[in-house]
């Protein structure tokens, strides 16, 4: 089913190259992790493991408080906690997501931040930039870029809740 | 599962996965209340309005935070100086609020129904704040999320309600609630204020207070009411404390891990010896915390579903 566009060998070898290309143009001091739930959130735990030095702190985002289509969605999205357990006053951040596409959830996903404190600087990591973007954002970092038309999906699969690591295109159910 | 109902009138007509749904979101909100910045954008440009045919200050309170901390506009609509006292009927005012275009009632009123009768002749969510002695749904709720946080379950557990049932909606809805999540509710309390009908609510009844204390898990004292005595309900308030209050020696008996909890206002000396509300296994105040949390849940569940 779909095509299949991104091994579990890729994605390690993505996350490992990531990991050294951010740690030099960021540097570790100051340096703290925020993935966006769910699956950012594992991409940021994986992240975090591959850094050289010292662990950086490592939180979680639920952006679904700040979507723009709450009134226009009939089904609640189901809800999880966000988890910042650190100031992030004057902290460089490392956003983290699996899929960059609309661009809305991270427009979401800095409200969510700005609500939280004041960093120093934001940046943004994506295992996939699936272009398409309807706001003027886009990210520092990218696992991989992908080609794909706008009634199609990207269906990124990781271990910790899906059992295997995959990414591939699929049509629209 | 998709929350899809428009209005919380009772526990009564919810189903397990229902109020499970509410609780879990709940835990979603609380976190939002230990923020510096305590509020989130999720109902902006909604508005609630607080409909109070009786005074309230702690739960009209709890809920016009909660809807603030979502970012929703707040009317409170004060009856004294409302066209009620004019002659209005409470359906006419409803309808009259809503042509306003708002989203969601808050009701409390002293008749039983009166929130249910509002949200037949509206299509904004309408969410029951008490009525008469019915059911008081988010009382309940936040006991429900107060418990499951702090024993970890809530099946299984020997739930206590002390006090008038018969004229305690908090009591009823907390009936329905813990019995449908798998609690053994008993009710205790002076014959003339335990309604017969609690058994086929599912509360097993016992007027003696060293078997409702015996084993329980959860001690709930409810709030005595002066009035009760010149209704003719309870000979004395004295009485009362004497045979039901709790005590040095009855908190004694209490099983270790158990807790104590009361919707408040406390009839300090009635009901509860003056410090026992202050002891480690009192979660009073924490009922009044998880409070906020839980309205949010509602507010969002029953705002959001609207088409």
């Amino acid at each position: 089913m779909g095509k299949k566009i991104m091994s579990g060998k890729e994605i390690d070898r993505i996350i490992r190259k990531s990991a050294g290309v951010i740690e030099k143009k960021m540097g570790l001091s100051g340096l703290v992790i925020i993935g966006i739930r769910r699956r950012g959130a594992f991409l940021a735990d994986r992240l975090a493991e591959c850094f050289s030095g010292d662990e950086a702190p490592v939180g979680y985002l639920d952006i679904n408080l700040y979507r723009d289509d709450f009134s226009k969605i009939g089904a609640h999205p189901v809800l999880s906690e966000t988890e910042v357990l650190f100031n992030i006053d004057g902290k460089k951040i490392l956003l983290v997501d699996d899929v960059l596409f609309t661009g809305r959830t991270i427009r979401a996903a800095l409200d969510a931040l700005m609500d939280l404190g004041r960093p120093a600087l934001v940046r943004l990591f994506v295992l996939v930039d699936r272009g398409h973007r309807e706001l003027p954002i886009s990210a520092d970092f990218t696992g991989m870029k992908a080609e794909t038309r706008v009634n199609e999906m990207v269906e990124v699969r990781l271990k910790e809740i899906d059992g295997v690591d995959e990414v591939s295109v699929e049509k629209r159910k | 599962m998709n929350w899809i109902k428009k209005d919380l009138i009772g526990l009564e007509n919810l189903t397990k996965e229902e109020i499970e749904t509410i609780l879990k979101t709940a835990v979603s909100f609380k976190e939002i209340s230990s923020r510096q910045v305590k509020k989130v954008p999720a109902l902006r440009g909604k508005t609630v309005v607080n409909l109070f045919f009786e005074p309230s200050t702690r739960t009209k309170t709890s809920f016009e935070l909660a809807a603030k901390r979502l970012s929703a506009d707040v009317l409170s609509f004060e009856v004294a100086s409302s066209s009620i006292s004019k002659g209005e009927t409470i359906v006419d005012t409803a309808q009259n609020i809503e042509a306003m275009k708002v989203d969601c009632f808050i009701v409390r009123h002293s008749v039983a129904g009166a929130p249910e009768l509002i949200s037949r002749n509206v299509s904004s969510a309408v969410i029951n704040a008490g009525d008469g002695c019915h059911e008081h749904p988010t009382q309940a709720l936040l006991d429900l999320f107060t418990v499951k946080e702090n024993l970890g379950k809530i099946k299984g557990l020997k739930i206590s309600i002390v006090g008038d049932i018969l004229h305690s909606r908090v009591a009823r809805s907390n009936i329905w609630g813990f019995t449908k999540l798998g609690a053994k509710v008993f009710v205790c309390g002076p014959p003339p204020i335990i309604p017969a009908d609690a058994e086929k609510m599912g509360a097993k009844i016992t007027y003696d207070i060293e078997e409702a204390i015996k084993d329980a898990d959860v001690i709930y004292l409810l709030r005595l009411q002066k009035e009760r005595q010149k209704e003719n309900f309870l000979s004395s308030l004295k009485e009362y404390s004497y045979f039901y209050g709790i005590d040095e020696n009855r908190y004694k008996k209490i099983k270790k891990g158990a807790v104590i909890m009361h919707p408040g206002p406390m009839n300090r000396g009635v009901e509860i010896k003056s410090d026992i509300a202050e002891r480690e296994n009192s979660l009073i105040l924490e009922q009044v915390t998880n409070g906020i949390a839980v309205r949010m849940a509602v507010l969002y569940l029953t705002i959001g579903s609207r088409k």
